[in-house]
């Protein structure tokens, strides 16, 4: 008992002991075990590959990069990766912008926590599940053949179009949420002074409400954009044989670890540029 | 904004419309585990519980969920560790890179599961290797901790900013020690975040499925590599669907829980 006493009051005494105590663990594990691994991953990207053995030789070089940007797949699946992350993100931001104005603005209030909840509650159920419920809609005969028959269509069958919409339906609460948020922050008295200066509903939308609510669309987009852009697995179950960076990543993993780790600074790049792009909207500020 | 009437109504309904996009695949994985029919056209050709208490005997998906309540319990109790350790530091003390570590504990999300599972597998590969350890549910549990510390440090971290420690300095006054300090006071406030946190760290742990393709070793599944392994077998359709329902049942819990127990951090720990 005296023993812990004395422990306790030169803990109280000495605030850097307990931080350095705080921080020891966490430290190891998430600086030395976490970033030591990204570092190593990284800088393997400079190595290459015994193409006899396939073992690594730890020499530096740039002969994956030089490939990477040389060779017409690598450029075109990273374009088309792109193109899939970007594609996403816009619909999210058309569809969610109604959802949200509704949640905010026009539902009674009293109902709004109750359908905020409704919109939080499938980023819980399961990633799979989701893209397998994608599946079963998107399958022949399923219920997208069955919504589109009277129509005389089918359903888009597994492929690319089947990826972007099947990335864009779960990533959307991402992006309703914090328009949402935004929306119900927006101030009425700068709406009723809009409306008093004479400007109807569409002029106040396009010059008080959309630039208010564009941080929190850039916001979203982080989401959007970056969890798309390294998704693998939606495309394998949905794609079809579409390949996007991920997948690539994954096929070179076994035979050159190397280029696998160059494909994979790929996503990485690109997300960070996104990030300082979107961080001039002060987008990252309202996270 | 003085919304027409039209407008209002055209709203509503476009809402209506998004929500229904949102839920009516959930649901198509609920009536779909009824099915009889081993394909998933639609509509089905009649319900059956038939595939339930097949799925209730199949073994393969009852190690497979066994595997996972063991790995998201090894790597929640690790995180909520870690998670509360860095939530302290940061919200209670001031120290050189105090935001380049709230960075480093919100990365391992923030970065692809790709680029994060491959970085762990080949660290397990070159240190843990040589020692003798190869890839198990070890490693499994090691890659999710090391996502799940960030949901806790944001239920911790939220709660910790929002009660001053002034409630400390008061129990020092009043003659506790650093230790009952944090058992009387501190622990009480920060509790629900804990029970908030480790919940939904298990339940991302639970869910996950990119870092543990690269962190598993033979022979370690948890349910949703069993999922992926079996969702384009044929003979195991009804059995997958059924697991899809349950886990879609299931993710009310989280939620649920979440909201009551820390309405403030629900929201934000997902990300």
């Amino acid at each position: 008992m005296a023993l812990l006493t004395r422990t306790a009051g030169a803990l109280h005494r000495r605030p850097r002991l307990r931080l350095a105590l705080l921080l020891t663990a966490p430290l190891l594990w998430l600086a030395v075990l976490y970033l030591g691994s990204l570092a190593v991953l990284f800088v393997s990207a400079f190595w290459t590959t015994d193409s006899f053995t396939s073992e690594v030789v730890k020499v530096w070089s740039t002969d994956n990069f030089h490939e990477l940007f040389t060779t017409p797949v690598f450029r075109q699946v990273v374009l088309r990766s792109v193109g899939v992350a970007l594609a996403v993100t816009a619909l999210c931001a058309l569809l969610a912008f109604p959802v949200a104005f509704y949640t905010a603005r026009v539902a009674k209030p009293s109902r709004r926590p109750l359908l905020v909840v409704a919109i939080l509650t499938p980023l819980w159920a399961s990633y799979l599940v989701k893209v397998y419920a994608w599946r079963l809609i998107l399958s022949e005969g399923g219920l997208a053949d069955w919504l589109l028959k009277p129509l005389g269509l089918s359903g888009p069958g597994f492929g690319l179009p089947a990826t972007v919409l099947t990335l864009t339906y779960l990533w959307l609460p991402y992006m309703i949420l914090p328009i949402h948020t935004a929306l119900e922050q927006l101030p009425d008295n700068l709406l009723d002074a809009s409306a008093d200066l004479g400007a109807r509903a569409g002029r106040t939308f396009r010059s008080v409400v959309l630039p208010m609510v564009l941080p929190s669309v850039a916001a979203g987009s982080v989401f959007t954009f970056s969890l798309s852009l390294g998704d693998y697995i939606t495309v394998q179950i949905v794609g079809g044989k579409t390949q996007l960076i991920g997948n690539l990543v994954y096929a070179n993993i076994e035979l050159n670890l190397p280029m696998a780790a160059a494909l994979a600074t790929v996503p990485v790049v690109v997300i960070v540029l996104y990030l300082l792009a979107m961080r001039r909207t002060g987008a990252l500020s309202s996270l | 904004m003085p919304l027409s009437r039209s407008a209002r109504v055209a709203l509503r309904v476009a809402a209506a419309v998004g929500f229904a996009v949102i839920y009516v695949p959930l649901l198509l994985v609920l009536v779909n585990s009824l099915s009889p029919d081993r394909s998933a056209s639609w509509p089905p050709p009649g319900l059956t519980t038939r595939w339930w208490s097949a799925a209730w005997h199949s073994s393969g998906a009852r190690e497979a969920l066994w595997t996972s309540v063991r790995a998201g319990l090894g790597a929640t109790a690790i995180a909520l560790v870690l998670g509360t350790l860095v939530a302290f530091a940061v919200a209670r003390y001031r120290f050189f890179g105090r935001d380049a570590l709230s960075f480093v504990v919100v990365l391992p999300i923030a970065l692809p599961g790709i680029v994060t599972g491959i970085a762990l597998n080949s660290a397990f590969s070159t240190v843990l290797a040589p020692l003798g350890v190869g890839l198990g549910l070890f490693t499994v549990v090691v890659g999710h901790a090391t996502f799940c510390v960030v949901i806790v440090f944001n239920n911790v971290v939220a709660r910790l900013r929002r009660t001053s420690g002034s409630y400390e300095e008061a129990a020092a006054d009043l003659g506790a020690d650093t230790f009952r300090a944090f058992v009387d006071v501190t622990f009480p406030l920060v509790r629900s975040a804990l029970l908030a946190g480790g919940l939904l760290a298990f339940a991302l742990s639970f869910d996950e499925i990119v870092v543990t393709t690269f962190t598993a070793g033979p022979g370690v599944q948890t349910l949703p590599l069993w999922i992926f392994d079996n969702m384009t077998r044929p003979q195991q359709a009804p059995v997958v669907n059924v697991v899809a329902a349950v886990l879609v049942l299931l993710s009310v819990v989280p939620i649920y829980v979440a909201q009551r127990l820390s309405a403030d951090t629900a929201t934000a720990s997902r990300v």
